[in-house]
């Protein structure tokens, strides 16, 4: 192959106006995957962006790149299918948590379980946008919405045990207004092998303004976020003072203040599955720290590569099918 | 090779047809002896046509009514088009399967019953205070009564099976008694087993096969016995097969021809699961399948290959179409090539699984929201289904569109000779994929046929986005302006019509005045056989059998004219006949019947002596 093209953001850019509503949390999210494209170094006509129903599913139109807007919940079973029978190209799921952890629940953990090297972004913002304003499968109990005047009485899903539970071999989350953050996010995704996944923590300013304001505010940052990174110790808060141990088969906190306590903290491994489900349940309503980064990587064979073997290991046992000698097969009989 | 002798010939009378069927329980392995029978038949030249009838349940109680499985096979020296209305001779392994089966058997017909399996019990199992053996069931029928299960465990006995296993052989035993009634060779199935069976089983099957024969010759079981001649099929190299087998034939060859990759999207459903298993060994065919979490994923999977340069398939049956309505309306706005194959059960919701029925139709045309015109054919017979199938992708392909084909399941496991066809005469269809970003709108069409170009992720330049929202004439781009609404509605409507540019005039057989038998998909034998026996019998009557629902023909307006009535037979309660009405306001006669079962040969041509 020759030489890859070098790509700006604006290559990136479709020639469609982008219609979100002014200060949605998808404009940067959409701002950061066209620089984190640009950056991929793989041509531009190998990506596909597939989208399934909802504000955030309107991504492919922004897109300079194949795209395809399917239906509601349905993105990765059109995904599954095409990156089956396209191993070549670089497939990309943008979701809600109505599409995928809704309508779509079943689509989105069958692809987690075949683990198809496809890469899924969950934009995560806790209501129906596009339905203006009902609660969703994220939204927290007794949340009050239009459909919930007396406050939602659905337990939510949390994505990230979801996707581990499920079996995706690559969980991760980022924010959008953590420009950096989510570039590497998305550059880190392009590099899995097999299903990667990220829960993007994105504000619907009209519908749910603020939902996750208390840790992503540039007050509240520093404070609340732990920033995960493999094989570092898990620490957080502004002063770097607090940090996880291990408690029984949960994390218990403690003050860091010598080279001593420094030492008792865990340290991340996204190999760990145990880990990655404490740290994936942390809950910020009950004052725990808010973690983004990669939880967990497992290294599997990607569906879309066995798939692939099978047609090729077919092919070579039996020779290129021949179609005349199949359709003479079985018991014949001649009529003269 | 050895080889079993077959019954001198000198004695035996000639008959044209027979039709028999073999019923028990189904664990007692009918449709293996009935499938073992046809073959036979088929390779000593007679025409053939079977009607297997399977339980919906997987293994009801054994001995009871439900649990019941059948096979019908009609055999002839003529050329036939249906297992026959009745039945000569019922080979019953059970009282349940007597009783059931019973009213299918003509008046004087032969009935062979394991007389073993006629206890108090047997008979509990099957609700009978009475054995029919004994409370005159069986007058005015010639019975045999013939203890299979004892003589087939005697026979077996030396190859070291237990109760059950020996017990399991009795099939055979039965085959090898009716090879005996009408003088077969036995080294079809003598083959068969040593091939499908390992020792001790292989043995102990083709011991009890001859004991069976050997017991009928032996103790002189028939009065009378049979043979039926070959039958005068066109010269050619035929071979035995089932709809559903047909059909993925049908797929293999058209990636074959258009030298595109098949993405065979589908979850389990009867009757039409059958297809993927065919399919699945053919990979170096360049057939790939696909065994989805749902009948959704299956279609939005088939969808996606398409998207990707592949010829998307999906397979299922009416209630898997509902699921799939949204996706192939999504199909049909993109203008994606697709095939949804709809092996029609009884409905509605789970209804009838392992019964017959054409009541999809509607569904096929209208089931999805808003104007979502789709091209529908349907499959006339077991062989049909190769040549159908082949034609759905070619259109899928050609006019890039969703196209619906439906079969049934009387077609999807019924069997009959297929002359197999030669590679270098089926159609070659290969896409031109665009490649070309010179003046490339994803919405420009191809002025005969409509079809947009199709690119597909990869071509460098032609980027593009594609998807369910209204599509704005030439770009693609996404329009909500009222105007392109109807324009691009018109447009995908046009382009379906336009299909009907390339069939080939309405082809009508026998008379062309009096009474229009018009058919679609699998009442096909039974209308044609039906229209013979009334021309036969003095009345002018011509048969039209329609491959192309959507669009019909385009003469066909002018011949439903011809005819002072149009008599429409379907297994349902009337849809083509309000597509036909509305379409050319036809004061067309409905024949209707939904019962899970085909139309008798006799059923129709009452109805066309009605209208004399
Ligand atoms: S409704 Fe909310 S999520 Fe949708 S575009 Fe507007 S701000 Fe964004």
């Amino acid at each position: 192959m020759s030489t890859n093209p070098v790509y700006s953001k604006k290559d990136f850019s479709s020639d469609q106006m982008v219609r979100w509503c002014p200060g949605c949390g998808d404009y940067s999210i959409l701002a950061q995957v066209q620089t984190a494209f640009a950056d991929l170094g793989i041509p531009r006509e190998k990506f596909a962006v597939i989208a399934g129903i909802g504000c955030s599913s309107r991504f492919p139109y922004y897109m300079q790149t194949y795209g395809f807007h399917t239906i509601h919940g349905r993105a990765p079973a059109f995904a599954s299918g095409l990156k089956a029978s396209r191993p070549d190209l670089s497939v990309w799921v943008v979701t809600g948590d109505g599409d995928s952890l809704s309508i779509g629940g079943n689509h989105l953990i069958h692809l987690f379980r075949r683990n198809v090297d496809v890469n899924v972004m969950l934009f995560n913002n806790r209501i129906y946008g596009l339905t203006k304003g009902q609660y969703s499968p994220t939204s927290e109990i007794g949340k009050r919405t239009k459909s919930s005047p007396m406050g939602s009485i659905d337990a939510p899903f949390n994505p990230l045990l979801l996707a581990i539970g499920s079996g995706c071999t690559y969980v991760s989350r980022s924010v959008d207004v953590f420009t950096k953050h989510l570039q590497e996010s998305v550059k880190k995704m392009h590099a899995h092998k097999g299903t990667s996944f990220v829960e993007i923590y994105q504000n619907c300013n009209i519908f749910n303004d603020g939902a996750w304001a208390g840790f992503t505010d540039r007050g509240a940052r520093d404070e609340k976020v732990l920033y995960l990174e493999d094989g570092q110790p898990l620490i957080w808060g502004k002063a770097q003072r607090h940090g996880f141990v291990t408690n029984g088969f949960g994390l218990a906190v403690i003050e860091v203040n010598t080279p001593e306590d420094e030492a008792r903290v865990l340290r991340h491994d996204v190999s760990n599955k145990v880990l990655a489900q404490a740290l994936a349940a942390l809950d910020h309503a009950k004052g725990d720290p808010v973690p983004v980064g990669v939880f967990y990587v497992e290294d599997r064979p990607a569906y879309d590569e066995l798939f692939q073997a099978q047609l090729r290991e077919a092919s070579e046992k039996n020779g290129k099918g021949d179609l005349q000698k199949l359709l003479n097969q079985g018991d014949t009989w001649v009529v003269s | 090779m050895e080889t079993s002798p077959a019954t001198p010939t000198a004695a035996r009378q000639k008959v044209q047809s027979v039709v028999i069927r073999f019923a028990g329980d189904s664990g007692d392995g009918m449709q293996l002896l009935g499938d073992q029978f046809t073959r036979n038949s088929a390779l000593v030249g007679n025409d053939i046509a079977t009607l297997p009838d399977f339980p919906a349940e997987i293994r009801a109680p054994a001995g009871t009514r439900e649990g019941v499985s059948g096979f019908q096979l009609q055999f002839s020296s003529l050329d036939i088009f249906t297992p026959g209305d009745d039945v000569d001779v019922l080979v019953a392994m059970n009282p349940a399967a007597l009783v059931k089966n019973l009213p299918a058997l003509r008046k004087g017909g032969l009935v062979v019953v394991n007389s073993d399996s006629f206890k108090t019990g047997d008979l509990t199992k099957a609700r009978l205070e009475k054995s029919p053996l004994e409370d005159g069931t069986l007058d005015g029928y010639r019975v045999v009564e013939a203890p299979i299960t004892v003589t087939t465990v005697r026979a077996v006995s030396e190859h070291g099976l237990n109760a059950k296993q020996a017990d399991r052989c009795k099939n055979f035993f039965a085959l090898g008694m009716m090879y005996w009634l009408y003088g077969r060779s036995m080294d079809s199935t003598v083959e068969h087993v040593k091939r499908k069976f390992k020792p001790p089983f292989s043995d102990a099957n083709l011991a009890a096969l001859r004991a069976g024969h050997d017991y009928a010759g032996t103790v002189e079981l028939f009065q009378a016995v049979y043979e039926v001649p070959k039958a005068e099929l066109r010269p050619g190299k035929y071979r035995n097969i089932t709809g559903n087998a047909a059909l993925a034939l049908g797929l293999v060859a058209a990636a074959d021809r258009s030298g595109l990759q098949i993405f065979y999207g589908t979850y389990p459903i009867t009757p039409a699961s059958d297809i993927l298993h065919s399919l699945a060994p053919y990979k170096h065919f360049n057939v790939a399948t696909y065994q989805a979490e749902d009948e959704i994923a299956a279609v939005c999977a088939a969808i996606g290959a398409s998207y990707g340069g592949a010829l998307g398939v999906t397979g299922t049956s009416g209630p898997g179409v509902a699921l799939k309505a949204e996706a192939i309306g999504l199909a049909v706005i993109t203008e994606l090539p697709l095939v949804v194959v709809d092996v029609q059960r009884g409905g509605p919701s789970t209804g009838l699984p392992t019964k017959t029925e054409q009541a999809d139709l509607m569904q096929a045309m209208y089931g999805r929201n808003g104007e979502a015109p789709m091209a529908v054919l349907c499959a006339r017979s077991p062989s049909d289904c190769f040549e159908v199938a082949l034609e759905a992708c070619r259109i899928a392909i050609t006019y890039m569109c969703p196209v619906m084909l439906l079969s049934d399941g009387y077609v999807a496991n019924g069997a009959e000779p297929w002359a197999v066809p030669d590679v270098a005469d089926l159609p070659r269809f290969a896409p031109a994929f665009r490649t070309d970003p010179e003046g490339f709108e994803p919405y420009s069409r191809d002025e005969a046929t409509l079809a947009r170009p199709w690119a597909v992720p990869g071509t460098p330049g032609l980027e593009h986005r594609i998807g369910g929202l209204e599509k704005q004439h030439l770009t693609g781009n996404v329009s909500y302006d009222p105007a392109n609404h109807e324009l691009m509605c018109r447009l995908r409507a046009e382009k379906i019509a336009r299909i009907a540019n390339e069939l080939p005039p309405t082809r009508v057989d026998g008379d062309d005045s009096g009474v229009l038998v018009l058919g679609w998909g699998s009442t096909w034998g039974a209308c044609r056989t039906a229209v013979q026996a009334r021309r036969d019998a003095g009345q002018k009557v011509g048969h039209a059998h329609l491959r192309w629902l959507n669009p019909l023909p385009k003469d066909l307006g002018e011949v439903l004219k011809r005819y002072d009535r149009v008599l429409i037979p379907e297994m349902n309660l009337g849809q083509l006949s309000k597509i036909i009405r509305a379409e050319f306001l036809v004061d067309a006669v409905p024949l209707t019947k939904i019962q899970g079962l085909p139309f008798l040969t006799r059923e129709i041509a009452e109805a066309i002596a009605r209208l004399a």
